[in-house]
C-alpha cells in the first residue's frame, strides 16, 4: 500500500545493521501506536460517548443555570469555565481509573509489557490517549464559543488562553489518575482514590484548607501549598494571563505522576 | 538461542524460581513440566522480560534481557497464560496493533496477517468483538498474535489448557510445523503433549530443575521402564498360575514379578526386570518352549506421569524435610 513498506523487514532481520535497526527504535518507538490503539478503545465502548455526552450536558448546566451565562450580560465565557475543576474532579478519574488497573485485571499487562517497547512508551502513550481524549470532550463544548462570538464581541484571546488551562489542568488530573490507576487492579478503588487526591489538590488553594495550615504552619510552607493548586494557577490563565511558572507547574506535574506510574508499573506487575 | 543462566526471582520470602539454568537452540522444543506453583510462569516472565530476575541472566539471541530487553522482546513470539488480549478490540483490529508496534508495517502487513489469520483459522470472527469468542478461538488469536512477526523464540504458557481434543491437535500440529526453524519452549500439564510436540523436557519443581532429557531418557527413569506385561490363559487353574509365576521368577535378569491378576480365566503377570534392561526376548522364549496359551505379551516403555510423580513427590519432600530439620 505505502512505499515505505520495503523497509519495513530490515527491522525484523536479524542480520540487519544494528545501526539502521536503531535509527527507528528510540526509547519512545511506539508511543504513538499505543496511543492509537487506546484513543480508538475509548470508542469501542459506551464509556467515550457517556462520558462526551455527560460532558457537554453538565457543562451547559452549569453554564447557563449556575453561572448565570445569559444574566451576565457580558461578553466572555467565564460562567463557563469557572465550574471545570469541579467537573474535572469527577469525569476526569472515571476516564483515568481503568488506565493500569483494566490491562491488570485482565492481564492483557503482561501482553504489553513484553512487547517490544520501553515501559515510558507504554505509559506515555496511554496518557497521551486519554488526554487527547478528554481534549476532544473539551473540543466539543465549540457550540459556546460561537454562541457567545455570536451574540457579542468577546476578547477570544482569553477564550483560548482558558481552553489551554482547561486543558491542562485536564491534563494534572489524568496523571494524578495514571498513577493511582496503577496502584490497584479494582477501578472503583482507582477512581475514589484518584477523587480524593485530586480534591486535595484542588482545594489547597482555598481559604478554608489554608486557614488550617496557617494557624501552625510557617509562611513559606502555607505559601508552598497554596502553590499547590490547581485553582489558582487555572484561574490566572482562565484570566488570559499565561504565565511561564504555570505551564511549569503543569508540565512538571504530569512528568512526575508519570514517572511514579511507571516506576509502580514496575513494582507492581509481578503481583 | 536462549541461555538462562542461574535464574533466581523472590517474591518477599517466597522464592519462586531458584538457580535455574538451561539453553534451547534453534529447532529444539522444550516442553516444561512441573506441578502448580513450581515456578514454570514464573520462569517464562522472566524470559520475556516481563518479570525483572532478583539474580542470574536470561540471554535470547545472545542479548540479554536486563539490558537490551526491548531487542531481546523483538525476537520473541510470546503467548502469555490464558492469552490475553484487549476484549473490545476484534481479531482483525488487535493484529493489525500487533504487526505495528513490531514494525510490520503497509503491503508486508497485510500479508503476515492474512498469512498468520489462515494458519491459526480465524477467517470466520475477524471482525466479532474479542471478548464474544470462544475459548478455543480466543488462543488462536494470542497464538497468531505470537507469531506473526516470525520470530526466531516461541515461547507460550499452557498453549492448549482448557482446548477440545481437536484444537489441541490443531495447535500441536502448529507447533510441530514450527519447530525445525525456531527455538520454542511451551509449559504443559497434558504428558502426551511432551511425547507429541517436544524434543526434550525439563522438569522443575519447587523453582528448580530436577529433570532435564529427551522425553525417552525421562521415561528409562520409571520403574516400569522394560517391563513385560505378560498375560495367559491358565483356564482358572490356580496351580498353573504359580507355575508361570515361578518360572518368570527364575529368568536371568528378572527382579521379581508382581500384579498378578485373573480375570476371565486370564491371568496377568507384570516382569520387573533388573536395572532396566530389556528382558522381552527372555520372556517370549520361555513361554513357547513352556507352551503357555499367550493371549498378550507387551513392554512397557515406562509412563511419564509416573517419572513425574516420583521426580517432583521426591523433590518437594526433600526441602520440607531440611525445614523441619533447621528449625
Amino acid at each position: 500500500m505505502t512505499t515505505v513498506s520495503d523497509s519495513s523487514p530490515t527491522t525484523l532481520d536479524p542480520a540487519a545493521p544494528p545501526a539502521r535497526a536503531f535509527a527507528r527504535q528510540g526509547p519512545l518507538a511506539g508511543t504513538w501506536t499505543i496511543t492509537r490503539r487506546e484513543l480508538g478503545g475509548y470508542f469501542l465502548t459506551p464509556v467515550a460517548y457517556v462520558f462526551i455526552v455527560i460532558f457537554l450536558l453538565v457543562t451547559g448546566v452549569f453554564t447557563f443555570h449556575l453561572g448565570g451565562f445569559f444574566e451576565a450580560g457580558q461578553a466572555d465565557l467565564r460562567s463557563f469555565f469557572t465550574f471545570h475543576p469541579w467537573l474535572y474532579l469527577f469525569l476526569v478519574p472515571a476516564v483515568s481509573m481503568r488506565l493500569w488497573s483494566e490491562e491488570r485485571k485482565q492481564g492483557t499487562i503482561e501482553l504489553l509489557l513484553t512487547l517490544p517497547i520501553t515501559l515510558a512508551a507504554a505509559v506515555l502513550g496511554k496518557f497521551l490517549a486519554a488526554w487527547a481524549f478528554t481534549g476532544i470532550a473539551l473540543a466539543l463544548t465549540f457550540p459556546i464559543w460561537i454562541t457567545v462570538n455570536y451574540l457579542g464581541d468577546p476578547d477570544n484571546g482569553v477564550i483560548l488562553a482558558a481552553y489551554l488551562g482547561s486543558f491542562l489542568m485536564a491534563g494534572g488530573f489524568l496523571a494524578i489518575g495514571s498513577a493511582i490507576s496503577a496502584i490497584t487492579r479494582n477501578q472503583v478503588i482507582a477512581f475514589v482514590i484518584t477523587v480524593v487526591i485530586c480534591f486535595g489538590f484542588l482545594l489547597s488553594g482555598y481559604p478554608m484548607v489554608l486557614n488550617f495550615f496557617s494557624a501552625w504552619a510557617p509562611q513559606p510552607i502555607v505559601e508552598a501549598i497554596a502553590g499547590f493548586s490547581f485553582l489558582t494557577r487555572f484561574d490566572s490563565i482562565a484570566k488570559g494571563v499565561i504565565d511561564l511558572r504555570d505551564l511549569v507547574y503543569f508540565g512538571t506535574l504530569i512528568a512526575l505522576c508519570l514517572f511514579a506510574t511507571g516506576v509502580i508499573v514496575e513494582t507492581k506487575k509481578g503481583g | 538461542m536462549i541461555e538462562i543462566k542461574g535464574l533466581v526471582k523472590r517474591f518477599g520470602d517466597f522464592t519462586a524460581v531458584d538457580g535455574v539454568s538451561f539453553s534451547v537452540a534453534r529447532g529444539e522444543v522444550l516442553g516444561f513440566l512441573g506441578p502448580n506453583g513450581a515456578g514454570k510462569s514464573t520462569t517464562m516472565k522472566m524470559i520475556t522480560g516481563f518479570l525483572t530476575p532478583t539474580a542470574g541472566s536470561a540471554r535470547v539471541g545472545g542479548h540479554d534481557v536486563a539490558t537490551e530487553p526491548v531487542l531481546v522482546k523483538r525476537s520473541i513470539g510470546y503467548l502469555p497464560e490464558g492469552a490475553p488480549a484487549y476484549p473490545d478490540m476484534t481479531p482483525e483490529s488487535f493484529l493489525r496493533f500487533i504487526a505495528d508496534i513490531r514494525g510490520v508495517r503497509g503491503t508486508e502487513r497485510k500479508r503476515r496477517i492474512e498469512q498468520v489469520v489462515a494458519r491459526v483459522h480465524l477467517e470466520g470472527v475477524m471482525r466479532q468483538s474479542i471478548d464474544t469468542l470462544s475459548k478455543g478461538y480466543k488462543r488462536r488469536v494470542g497464538l497468531a498474535a505470537a507469531i506473526l512477526h516470525d520470530p526466531d523464540v516461541l515461547i507460550m504458557d499452557e498453549p492448549t489448557d482448557g482446548l477440545d481434543p481437536n484444537q489441541k491437535h490443531e495447535v500441536r500440529t502448529l507447533i510441530q510445523e514450527m519447530a525445525a526453524t525456531k527455538a520454542i519452549i511451551l509449559s504443559t500439564h497434558i504428558l502426551e503433549e511432551v511425547d507429541a510436540v517436544c524434543t526434550r523436557a525439563v522438569i522443575i519443581a519447587r523453582g528448580r530443575i530436577v529433570a532435564d532429557g529427551t522425553p525417552e531418557t525421562l521415561r528409562a527413569r520409571a520403574r516400569h521402564h522394560n517391563a513385560v506385561a505378560l498375560t495367559v490363559r491358565t483356564d482358572g487353574r490356580s496351580d498353573a498360575i504359580g507355575a508361570v509365576r515361578s518360572e518368570l521368577q527364575r529368568l536371568p535378569g528378572v527382579l521379581g514379578v508382581e500384579d498378578a491378576s485373573i480375570v476371565n480365566g486370564k491371568a496377568s503377570f507384570v516382569v520387573m526386570p533388573k536395572g532396566g534392561q530389556s528382558i522381552v526376548a527372555e520372556v517370549s522364549a520361555l513361554a513357547r518352549s513352556k507352551g503357555w496359551n499367550v493371549d498378550e505379551l507387551r513392554v512397557e516403555p515406562g509412563r511419564l506421569d509416573e517419572v513425574f510423580r516420583a521426580i517432583t513427590q521426591s523433590s518437594a519432600a526433600t526441602p520440607a524435610t531440611a525445614r523441619t530439620a533447621a528449625a
